[in-house]
C-alpha cells in the first residue's frame, strides 16, 4: 500500500440544494488527503455554473487544494465510470438519498450502478455538512477475505487522516461457519465452543493485519476488536449503527452475478440501507 | 466411561419413578385414547394403538426427556375429516403418509415451523377444535346420538338435545345420559377437591372405575341387566390377539387425488403444531433443564406415525395435559414414556372385556370437558387482555376453522393477523421491504453480557431469526435484547420472549428486554404488541416489564419512581458531556425525597446536524453537600466521550501508577483534582467496575454503557453510586 492512496477523489456535481455541502465534504477531503479533487458534472458547460462552484469551492482553493472541472453529456452512470478511469480517481464520493421523513437513507438508483461497477473506492455520504462533522469512530470489516487487508489499512489511514479517536474490526462471523447447529445442551456447549475457536482464530488473524499497519497510524487510537455473529455484509451495518460509529469501511464485493440482485448478500444490503457513511474499498 | 456408567446409575435410580408416573399417566391415555378415537369416528381402540406406539417408538428414538406421546385433542378434527372424506381404510394410508412428512420436517429442521404462526391464530385455532369436539361429543353425553353435516351444526343442535332430553321417556337412555351428567361434574370438581388419596387417580380414571364398578354392582349384587341402554356402552374393544389378527389394510388407492393430499398437509400440519407447542411448553416443566431437541422429535413421532398407522392407529404427537401429568408425578427420562406404553398394552391385554361395561356418555363427558378447557370463556377474556386486536385474530380464525375448515383457518388467522400488523403501523412498507432481511444482530459485550439488537420489526414473520440467535445462548447467561431501533413488537413476539425470560430465570441466567419503554402500546397487558410512536408523549399508561421492575426497585430502597418523560433536564447543563449534546427527555426517574440522588433513562441527541439516531441511556446523578474540583474520569481508551475536553492531559495521581494507566482523569485545576483523589477514592475506584465518572463541582454525573441499562445493570449502577457517595468527603 502506498503512503497515499487516495491520490485523486471525484465528486459528482448536480445544482441542487445540496451543492454547497457536498461540494465542501470533498474539498475537505481533498485537503486531509493532500488529494488532487476531480469535480465531474454531467450537463452542458456554462459560465454560470463554473462560477457558481468556483465561488463555493474558493476558501479551498486558497488553502491550496487543486481541482478540476469536466462537463460531459449522457448517461451519468457511463459518464462517471469513464472519468474514473480517465482522471485515475482513486475515490468516489457520491451521496445517498433520504428515506420519508425517518432517519434511513438508501443509496439511489444511478448511485448503485456506480458502485456496483467502479473500479475505484466508493465513499457514500449520508449527511453531508457545511460545518465539519468529527469522525469519531470507525467501523471496519475483518472478513476472511484477500481484500480485506486493504481495507483495515485504508481505515486506519483515514483515521489518522480525520484523527478519529476509536477504530473498531468487526468480525463477522456467519452461522454457517459454525457448523454445530444448536438442538439439545449437547450440541449446544458444541457450537459455544466451536464459537470460542473461531473468534479466537480470527482474533489471531486479525492481529496479524494489525501488525502490518504503520505505528503511526494506530497512535492515539483506541483499538478495538469485536467479533459478531450475524449476517455477512449485513450485520456490520447494524453494528455500525448500534455502536453509532461515524464512518463503516467495507471491502468491495467479488464479481455481482445475476442473482446476487435477487438474493442481496455483503455490500447490497448496505446500499440499500445506510447505516452511516460508508467507504467501499476497491 | 465412568461417565457412561454413572447415567446408567443415575436411569436406574430414577427408574421406578418414571414407571410409577408412567402408570399414572397411562390412567388417563386410556380413556383419553378411547374417546379420542371414537371422536374422530376410528375405532376405540385405535387411541390406545396409538398411544402405545407412540410410547415405545418416541420413547427410544425421541429428543425430547418428559414428553409423553400419544393421539391429540388437535389431532379430532382433521383425523375426523380424513375419515370422512377418504374412508377409515384411505385415512390409515393419509396418517402414513404424514409420518412420512413428518420424518422430512425432521431432517429439514423445520421445528421451527410451529414460529411462524401468531399466537392468537393459533388459539383460535385450538378453540374451534375444542368447540368441534365439545359440539359433537356433547350429544352423546346426553345420550342423544346425531348425525348432522358440519361441525357448526352440532353446536347449533345443543340447545334442542338439550330439550330433548328432559322429554326422555326411555329408562335406558336417562341411565345413559345421568352417567354423562356425573362424569362432567367429576371432570369439573375433581380438581376443586383436595384429598390426597382421591388426588392419587386422575379423574378420568374415576370415572372409568366408578362406571364400571356401577355395572358390577348391577350384574353381581343387583343381578339385574345394566340399565344403561346398550347402544350406548363402549363397543368394539378387541382382545389383544384380535388386534394382531385384524390388523387394517391402508387403502393407497386415492393416493393420485387431492383429497388425500389436503389430508396429508392438514394431518401434518396440526400434528407438527400441536407437538412443537407442547415441547415447548413441557421444556419449562423440565425438573432437569433440559434442552429438547424438536427436529429428532419429529422425526421420532413421524417414524411412530408411520407404524401407527399401518397397526391401524392414528397421528403420534406430543400431547401437553399428559406431559405435564408425567412431570407432575416425577417423570425425569424417556422411560416414563415407555412405561405409560406398557401399562395401556398391560390394561388391554388383561382388562379388554372389562373395558366395555364403560358407558359412551361417560367417556364424552371426559372430551366435553377437554373440548371447553380449549375454548373456555376465561381464555376468550385472557387474549382480549392482550388487546382487541388479538381478539379479532381469534374470532375470525375460530369461525373460518369451523365453518370452513382447519387449513383455511389457519391461513385466515395469519392473513388477519398480518392486515392487522399493516394498518397499526400504517405501512405495508415497512414489512415489504425488511421481511426478508437479517434483521437480528448478536455480539457479546466486553463484561460477557450477550447483546442483540433488533432492527425494523419482529413479528410472528421474522421471529425465527431472533429465536434462533436466542436458542445460541447457554441459558445460565446474562441476555439483553435491545428493541430500541425496532418499530414494531408484536404480540407473539412478546409471549414468545416472556418464556425465554421464564427459561434463563429457572436455569440461573438473566434475560432482559430493553428499548420497550418508550413503544406505545393499546392494552395493560405484558404481552401486548408495542409500535414505536415518534414524537409523542407517553400515549399509554402500559408500563413494560422493566418499568415495573423500576417501580419494585424504588419502593425497595425508598426511593419515588416516575416513568413520565419530562424536559426538565437543567440539572445536566454544567456537565462537560452535556455541552455539545441536546438532551431531548429524560424518563423512569428514580430519586430519593431530596432530589440528591436520581437514576433516570435519558434520551440525547449529539448535535442538530449529526445524522444518527438519538441516544438513549442510564444514568445516575448524585447531588453532593460540597464543593469538589470539576474532573472527568473514564477507562483509558475511552476517549470519544471526553471529546469535548480535549486539550486537556491525563491527570497523573502519585503513587497510584496502576490508577493512572488504567483510568484517563482530566480538569482544570489539576492540584485540587490531585488533592482530591485521596487513597481511598483511588483505591474504590480501582476496586470497582469501570464508569463513566464526571464532577461539576456541585454534582456527580455516572453512567456505563451508551444504552439503556437493564435492571440488574441499574441495580449496580445505584450499588455504585451509594458507595461513592459515602467514600466522598
Amino acid at each position: 500500500m502506498n503512503s497515499n492512496p487516495f491520490q485523486t477523489i471525484a465528486i459528482g456535481v448536480a445544482f441542487s440544494p445540496n451543492l454547497k455541502a457536498n461540494l465542501y465534504e470533498a474539498a475537505r477531503l481533498s485537503g486531509f488527503f493532500n488529494s488532487k479533487l476531480v469535480l465531474i458534472h454531467v450537463g452542458e458547460p456554462s459560465e454560470e455554473k463554473k462560477s457558481k462552484i468556483n465561488e463555493i469551492l474558493e476558501p479551498f482553493i486558497k488553502e491550496g487544494i487543486s481541482t478540476e472541472l469536466l462537463f460531459r453529456a449522457g448517461d451519468p452512470v457511463e459518464i462517471i465510470l469513464a472519468c474514473v478511469i480517465e482522471k485515475k480517481v482513486d475515490l468516489l464520493i457520491l451521496g445517498a438519498l433520504q428515506r420519508e421523513n425517518f432517519l434511513k437513507y438508501y443509496v439511489g438508483s444511478i448511485a448503485r450502478k456506480i458502485t456496483r461497477k467502479a473500479l475505484c473506492s466508493v465513499l457514500l455520504h449520508i449527511n453531508p455538512s457545511i460545518e465539519r462533522i468529527p469522525c469519531k469512530h470507525i467501523v471496519v470489516n475483518g472478513l476472511k477475505d484477500e481484500r480485506t487487508q486493504d481495507a483495515i489499512a485504508a481505515a486506519f489511514y483515514m483515521g489518522h487522516a480525520l484523527q478519529s479517536e476509536q477504530l473498531t474490526i468487526v468480525e463477522e462471523i456467519s452461522q454457517e461457519e459454525i457448523a454445530v447447529k444448536v438442538d439439545d445442551d449437547k450440541s449446544l456447549r458444541r457450537a459455544t465452543l466451536m464459537k470460542e475457536k473461531l473468534r479466537r482464530r480470527e482474533d489471531y488473524r486479525i492481529k496479524e493485519i494489525l501488525e502490518t499497519i504503520p505505528e503511526e497510524h494506530k497512535k492515539n487510537m483506541y483499538i478495538k476488536t469485536q467479533p459478531i455473529f450475524g449476517k455477512r455484509g449485513y450485520s456490520i451495518g447494524h453494528y455500525a449503527k448500534v455502536v453509532r460509529a461515524d464512518l463503516l469501511v467495507m471491502n468491495a464485493p467479488g464479481k455481482i452475478g445475476f442473482w446476487d440482485r435477487f438474493f442481496p448478500h455483503d455490500i447490497e444490503h448496505i446500499l440499500t440501507e445506510l447505516p452511516t457513511d460508508v467507504l467501499i474499498i476497491q | 466411561m465412568s461417565k457412561k456408567q454413572s447415567s446408567i446409575k443415575v436411569f436406574l435410580s430414577t427408574l421406578p419413578k418414571n414407571i410409577f408416573s408412567g402408570f399414572v399417566v397411562s390412567l388417563i391415555a386410556l380413556p383419553l385414547g378411547l374417546g379420542l378415537a371414537m371422536a374422530s369416528e376410528a375405532p376405540p381402540i385405535a387411541g390406545i394403538i396409538t398411544a402405545v406406539v407412540g410410547g415405545l417408538v418416541v420413547s427410544i428414538l425421541g429428543g425430547s426427556h418428559i414428553t409423553i406421546t400419544g393421539p391429540g385433542n388437535g389431532m379430532v378434527g382433521v383425523v375426523l375429516v380424513a375419515v370422512t372424506t377418504l374412508g377409515l381404510e384411505g385415512a390409515y394410508a393419509a396418517i402414513i403418509c404424514s409420518g412420512v412428512v413428518m420424518i422430512l420436517l425432521g431432517f429439514l429442521r423445520m421445528g421451527k415451523l410451529a414460529d411462524f404462526f401468531p399466537s392468537s391464530a393459533i388459539q383460535g385455532m385450538l378453540a374451534a377444535i375444542g368447540l368441534i369436539i365439545l359440539g359433537k361429543q356433547f350429544h352423546i353425553m346426553l345420550a342423544n346420538k346425531l348425525s348432522l353435516e358440519a361441525s357448526i351444526d352440532y353446536l347449533i343442535a345443543i340447545p334442542e338435545t338439550l330439550l330433548t332430553v328432559i322429554h326422555f321417556q326411555d329408562k335406558g337412555l336417562i341411565y345413559a345420559a345421568i352417567v354423562g351428567v356425573i362424569s362432567l361434574l367429576i371432570m369439573i370438581f375433581y380438581a376443586r377437591i383436595r384429598n390426597k388419596y382421591l388426588q392419587l387417580i386422575p379423574a378420568p380414571m374415576w370415572i372409568v372405575i366408578i362406571t364400571i364398578g356401577f355395572s358390577y354392582y348391577y350384574e353381581y349384587i343387583l343381578q339385574q341387566p345394566n340399565p344403561i341402554s346398550p347402544i350406548y356402552m363402549l363397543s368394539g374393544i378387541p382382545s389383544a390377539n384380535e388386534i394382531i389378527s385384524d390388523l387394517p389394510t391402508p387403502q393407497f388407492g386415492l393416493f393420485a387425488t387431492i383429497p388425500f393430499w389436503a389430508s396429508v398437509f392438514a394431518l401434518t400440519l396440526i400434528a407438527s403444531i400441536e407437538s412443537l407447542l407442547s415441547i415447548k411448553a413441557v421444556d419449562k416443566l423440565d425438573p432437569l433443564k433440559r434442552r429438547s431437541n424438536v427436529n429428532r422429535d419429529l422425526k421420532a413421532l413421524g417414524l411412530a406415525t408411520i407404524g401407527s398407522g399401518f397397526l391401524g392407529g392414528l397421528n403420534v404427537v406430543t400431547v401437553i395435559a399428559r406431559s405435564s401429568v408425567n412431570a407432575n408425578n416425577g417423570g425425569t427420562n424417556r422411560s416414563s414414556n415407555m412405561a405409560h406404553a406398557l401399562f395401556l398394552i398391560l390394561f388391554i391385554a388383561l382388562f379388554s372385556t372389562q373395558l366395555t361395561r364403560i358407558p359412551l356418555p361417560a367417556l364424552m363427558a371426559i372430551l366435553v370437558y377437554t373440548g371447553y378447557k380449549l375454548a373456555s370463556p376465561k381464555l376468550i377474556r385472557k387474549i382480549f387482555s392482550v388487546g382487541k386486536e388479538q381478539l379479532i385474530i381469534f374470532f375470525v380464525t375460530l369461525f373460518v376453522t369451523l365453518f370452513v375448515d382447519l387449513i383455511t383457518g389457519i391461513a385466515a388467522g395469519v392473513l388477519v393477523t398480518f392486515i392487522l400488523h399493516i394498518l397499526v403501523n400504517r405501512s405495508f412498507q415497512m414489512f415489504f421491504r425488511n421481511v426478508l432481511k437479517p434483521n437480528v444482530l448478536m455480539y457479546r459485550e466486553e463484561n460477557g453480557n450477550y447483546y442483540l439488537s433488533v432492527k425494523h420489526f419482529c413479528s410472528f414473520l421474522n421471529y425465527y431469526k431472533l429465536k434462533e440467535k436466542l436458542n445460541a445462548i447457554p441459558e445460565s447467561a446474562d441476555v439483553v435484547v435491545d428493541f430500541s431501533i425496532c418499530e414494531f413488537v408484536d404480540h407473539t413476539v412478546m409471549e414468545n420472549l416472556h418464556g425465554y425470560q421464564d427459561l434463563f430465570l429457572k436455569r440461573g441466567g438473566h434475560f432482559e428486554l430493553i428499548g420497550l419503554d418508550l413503544h406505545g402500546a393499546d392494552s395493560n397487558h405484558p404481552f401486548a404488541q408495542r409500535r414505536m410512536i415518534p414524537d409523542l408523549g407517553f400515549l399509554t399508561s402500559n408500563l413494560t416489564k422493566r418499568q415495573k421492575t423500576l417501580q419494585e426497585i424504588a419502593d425497595n430502597f425508598n426511593l419515588n419512581y416516575e416513568s413520565e418523560k419530562t424536559q426538565n433536564s437543567h440539572f445536566l447543563d454544567n456537565f462537560h458531556f452535556f455541552r455539545t449534546k441536546k438532551v431531548e427527555n429524560v424518563y423512569n426517574r428514580l430519586f430519593n425525597t431530596e432530589n440528591t440522588f436520581r437514576i433516570f433513562d435519558i434520551n440525547y441527541s449529539e448535535g442538530e446536524f449529526i445524522a444518527k439516531e438519538n441516544v438513549k441511556t442510564t444514568m445516575l446523578h448524585i447531588k453532593l453537600n460540597h464543593e469538589i474540583p470539576q474532573f472527568t474520569l473514564d477507562r483509558e481508551g475511552f476517549l470519544e466521550r471526553v471529546y469535548a475536553l480535549a486539550g486537556f492531559a491525563d491527570i497523573p495521581i502519585h503513587n497510584h501508577s496502576d490508577f493512572s494507566k488504567r483510568f484517563y482523569l482530566l480538569g482544570e485545576n489539576r492540584t485540587e483534582i490531585q488533592m482530591f483523589f485521596s487513597d481511598k477514592i483511588v483505591q474504590f475506584f480501582e476496586s470497582n467496575p469501570y464508569y463513566h465518572v464526571e464532577s461539576n463541582g456541585a454534582s456527580l454525573l455516572v453512567f456505563g454503557k451508551e444504552r439503556v441499562a437493564g435492571v440488574k445493570e441499574i441495580k449496580a449502577l445505584y450499588d455504585f453510586g451509594r458507595r461513592l457517595r459515602e467514600v466522598i468527603p
